[in-house]
């Protein structure tokens, strides 16, 4: 599975180039990438779907940056793991392929509650070119229909950090059942949510009367939503750029909406479906106004902490330009430079339409250049990742770590605060602390 | 190909990169593609350091690999030499470069900057972190220091009369458990001894003070995993002796000094007479009765593991009844230290090899790394962590060495501290029925949750590894004979606490079953205690 990032043509100096687009231009840079890559979206992915294992077949680099970048022995007995390529299977002393049969038989035999199996690519893999859907194949002729193979690639050759669950969800979608083509209309929702987000969801769902509504991922691998050309589906997440292609190849069809981020995101959000569900609009307006009314509370508590400072995204997961977007319609912050791994100018249209004019864009990173830029223009709150927080902060800047914005559940109303609160607490603790 | 789940060090390039870290004014360039720079964050976040890694990751792309992946890397080192203007630089791959094979040293040569550059080979689908560091600490003082060698027949001069010897502290890096502290004491030690200390490396060092390392009379070596070859090759070339004594519990820290001062030619009676640490009334005290012939696990890198198999043993009166490491390299060394206490050392990398030897073992304490730390909560079992990988916890704000007399205080109160105190163990004993304290009650220091008895909830099959010899097999004889209680004895037996009711379980099955005794019955009970008992 190639990544959509990469069929993209991209400038390869290293000096930024200025798209001429004048309302909301993009920097877009090459350089080093302070970014995490695909492998890590098995930390939240190996939660989410219950019986699935992840198998990392790659390096002990990467056994130990999953194991970094999960803070570290959270949980007693992950599911994941790493088959790690040593010495002997690159000189050739040892098929490669029988040793990993060997390796998947061993987890298999330990964990007999795994149903479905990912064997993850890496970059050694793929620099090797181990095919691991052929071994994805063999091995799934030989547990089926106990354990359901697939594969996907994480390597960061070719995937940036939530890029792995694109992969990861794409490599799934062909598994998913056939509907019916005379089935009535079906919503499907795509994106990992905290389990209690999807529990609001599906309340709010079937409060407007629309349905069946399904989830992707699922929670069990062994209830996977149906796909079929009555399917519209409806983007959790900012960075499914290939699940939402393969979806379409089955025939389901995307809602095109905003992301389900803040008051204003939520409700569009909801509109796109309620609309495509044909609910009655004065219906909507009653179900979604008391959480309507519930964030606009709650965000107007944080607005006394954000409104007016300005605000620094580092590239970090996709979802920068909607975090931008309710920093900047909902809490009144000034957007100074808003990075992304990868802009995806098809599913996030209407992000881009919300957008302020004239706010700068940047896609890619060159972290140095970057740096220089973020310094020069000196905000009041930088996001960034976790190599780059405490060494800003050390200089006397407020930073945000973005990877709490991929494991905190923020989505719809009843989080809208909580998501401004995680913007505003390290203001309000620089504001307290006397030390 | 190995089954990991998690890994007890980092690929080689994490160690070299624990060695520019630790300096001031090294930069190193990463061939490497995107997401290694993952490893940043090991510094920034859970040593809280407050700058970046002088690291440069070049970031290739899947799309690079066709092209020019070595352009990337010339301009990237150009580049991070015009950004930083470092005085040395270090060049390497990551796993992944080492794959495609665009010989950083090569490259590097060919820019030809005004510095030295100190190409690195790390292997890395066959070494690992600690290794990477020795490497890359010797690879740079040889490089930065072999240009001031002397000739092959020289021989080192007396130190001048009155003048005060010196020495360099080698080994503490970015990321060690305790380095920053270590370092303190044992400069402050040797001081008190009369020993000035010429250089701390790689810590805090510059390109420039390791290229003077030669200069120091001789060099204490206080992390052999990274700094023993380093020392070995300036012994070579500026005949500089070296300590091979690790300053690590009260024992150790005044074989140290002895061997300190036979290496300086000064006398060290002064500072052995006043050896000011707590450790040896405090475990003489008659309070640490209770300590005594504690079974504890200990597993952690060579050099931690086995000072701690001794300060356990000789200054806290525990029995040791499991010693391992996972550091293959050093592996004879804890091999023949597992021997002084009639044991064969653990030797492993794998995870589960060792979690499946603890739950074997049940020992009452665990002196660990942070992994074991996991594996001792889920089971119960108190534990203190002794040994890297450690985590931000193991960062503490405060003075807290593992070397020297301070050291040995700091060690005596992180173990006593997980273990149950005296009396609250009597009295759970006693008053079993007490409603408060009911079957599984855990001591209160270990919190609620964790506790259960283990083998009760042991399930062979998922414990331990498949294929794993040495737990499987007694696990199946011991299950195909089956054990049959008497309702009074296995009520009996929940009066006993849960924490060593396992073994007590255990060890009564084991007897039953040697002498053939069915049911098992109080009488049965009370004789397997005896029988066992220590």
């Amino acid at each position: 599975m190639t990544s959509s990032v990469l069929d993209q043509p991209v400038t390869c100096t290293s000096a930024p180039t200025i798209r001429q687009d004048v309302e909301k231009p993009v920097i877009r840079e090459r350089g080093q990438r302070e970014v995490f890559c695909g492998l890590t979206g098995i930390v939240w992915l190996h939660r989410k779907i219950q019986d699935a294992f992840f198998l990392v077949v790659g390096s002990r680099t990467c056994a130990h940056l999953i194991q970094s970048a999960a803070g570290v022995m959270i949980f007693a007995e992950p599911r994941f793991g790493t088959a790690i390529i040593d010495e002997r299977d690159l000189a050739g002393l040892a098929d490669m392929n029988e040793e990993l049969d060997r390796v998947v038989t061993r987890l298999l035999q330990r964990r007999p509650d795994i149903k479905l199996l990912f064997l993850v690519g890496s970059c050694p893999s793929e620099v090797i070119k181990l095919d691991l859907s052929r071994a994805a194949q063999r091995l799934s002729r030989q547990y089926m229909p106990d354990v359901r193979i697939l594969n996907y690639s994480g390597s960061g050759i070719e995937t940036t950090f939530t890029q792995g669950e694109d992969a990861c969800l794409a490599s799934l979608v062909p598994e998913l059942p056939m509907e019916d083509a005379d089935a009535p209309a079906s919503l499907m929702i795509v994106g990992s949510l905290a389990d209690v987000v999807e529990d609001q969801f599906r309340r709010l769902f079937e409060e407007l009367g629309i349905g069946p509504v399904h989830f992707l991922p699922p929670r069990n691998s062994r209830s996977l939503p149906p796909v079929g050309p009555n399917t519209q589906y409806l983007l959790a997440q900012p960075f499914l750029g290939d699940t939402g292609r393969i979806l379409e190849d089955r025939g389901a069809k995307r809602l095109s909406a905003p992301f389900p981020l803040g008051a204003e995101g939520t409700t569009l959000w909801l509109k796109a479906a309620a609309q495509a569900f044909g609910v009655d609009p004065e219906h909507f307006q009653k179900v979604v106004a008391p959480g309507q009314e519930r964030a606009r509370v709650a965000i107007e508590r944080q607005k006394k902490t954000l409104g007016g400072k300005s605000v620094f995204f580092f590239p970090d997961s996709q979802l920068e330009p909607p975090l931008a977007r309710f920093l900047a319609r909902e809490l009144d912050m000034t957007l100074i430079e808003v990075g992304t791994p990868f802009l995806h100018r098809h599913h996030l249209e209407q992000e881009l339409d919300l957008l302020p004019d004239g706010v700068q864009l940047s896609e890619g990173q060159d972290v140095e250049k970057q740096l220089d830029r973020c310094r020069d223009s000196n905000p009041d709150l930088i996001v960034c990742g976790l190599g780059l927080a405490n060494p800003l902060e050390a200089e006397g800047r407020a930073t945000k770590w973005s990877i709490e914005l991929v494991f905190t559940p923020i989505q719809g109303f009843e989080q809208a605060g909580d998501l401004a609160e995680l913007f505003a607490r390290p203001l309000v603790r620089r504001a307290r602390l006397e030390v | 190909m190995q089954l990991t789940v998690w890994t007890y060090e980092g690929p080689p390039h994490v160690g070299a990169m624990r060695i520019a870290t630790a300096m001031q004014d090294v930069h190193y360039v990463l061939h490497a593609p995107q997401g290694d720079t993952y490893a940043d964050l090991l510094f920034t976040m859970i040593e809280r350091r407050q700058k970046r890694p002088p690291v440069t990751y070049t970031t290739f792309q899947a799309r690079d690999l066709g092209t020019d992946t070595a352009e990337l890397f010339k301009s990237a080192m150009a580049e991070a030499y015009e950004r930083f203007k470092p005085a040395a630089m270090l060049v390497g791959s990551s796993c992944t470069a080492e794959l495609i094979q665009d010989d950083p040293a090569g490259l590097a040569k060919a820019l030809n900057l005004p510095i030295p550059v100190v190409p690195l080979e790390l292997p890395s689908y066959q070494r690992k972190e600690n290794w990477g560091a020795s490497e890359t600490f010797y690879h740079l003082v040889r490089g930065l220091a072999g240009a001031k060698a002397p000739d092959a027949g020289w021989q080192r001069p007396e130190r001048p009369q009155g003048q005060r010897p010196c020495c360099n502290l080698l080994g503490p890096t970015a990321l060690g458990f305790r380095h920053r502290d270590d370092i303190t004491e044992i400069t402050r030690l040797l001081t008190s001894l009369g020993v000035d200390v010429a250089c701390v490396a790689p810590m805090d060092a510059t390109a420039a003070n390791i290229q003077n390392l030669g200069d120091a009379d001789f060099n204490v070596v206080l992390y052999p995993e990274i700094a023993e070859t380093a020392a070995k090759w300036l012994h070579r070339t500026f005949k500089q002796p070296y300590t091979r004594t690790v300053p690590i519990g009260v024992g150790a820290t005044r074989d140290f000094i002895a061997e300190v001062a036979e290496i300086a030619g000064i006398d060290p009676s002064a500072v052995l007479a006043q050896s000011p640490t707590r450790l040896p009334w405090y475990s003489r005290s008659v309070d640490s009765n209770y300590l005594t012939g504690k079974r504890v696990f200990i597993f952690g890198d060579a050099t931690h593991a086995i000072a701690a198999a001794r300060i356990a043993d000789k200054e806290f009166g525990f029995n040791v009844v499991g010693l391992g490491t996972y550091s293959r390299e050093q592996a004879r060394d804890v091999r023949d230290a597992a021997k002084l206490y009639g044991l064969e050392a653990l030797i492993s990398d794998d995870y589960l090899e060792v979690e499946a030897a603890i739950e074997a073992l049940e020992p009452e304490m665990v002196l660990g790394s942070q992994m074991e730390r996991h594996i001792a909560k889920r089971l119960g079992i108190g534990c203190a962590v002794i040994s890297a990988p450690v985590h931000v916890q193991d960062f503490p704000a405060r003075y807290s060495p593992q070397m020297g007399f301070e050291g040995a205080n700091v060690i005596f109160d992180s173990w006593v501290h997980p273990l149950m105190m005296g009396l609250e163990e009597h009295l759970l004993g006693m008053f079993r029925e007490d409603f408060e304290f009911h079957g599984d009650a855990q001591a209160s220091h270990l919190g609620h949750g964790a506790a259960k008895e283990r083998t009760e909830t042991q399930d062979p099959s998922s414990a331990a590894p498949a294929g794993d010899s040495t737990t499987g097999d007694s696990t199946a004889t011991l299950a195909e004979w089956t054990a049959n209680w008497r309702q009074d004895a296995e009520a009996e037996l929940k009066k006993i606490p849960f924490f060593v009711r396992g073994k007590a379980r255990k060890n009564t099955e084991l007897y039953a079953r040697e002498k053939g005794i069915s049911p098992i019955t109080l009488e049965t009970l009370y004789n397997a205690k005896a029988h066992f008992g220590r």
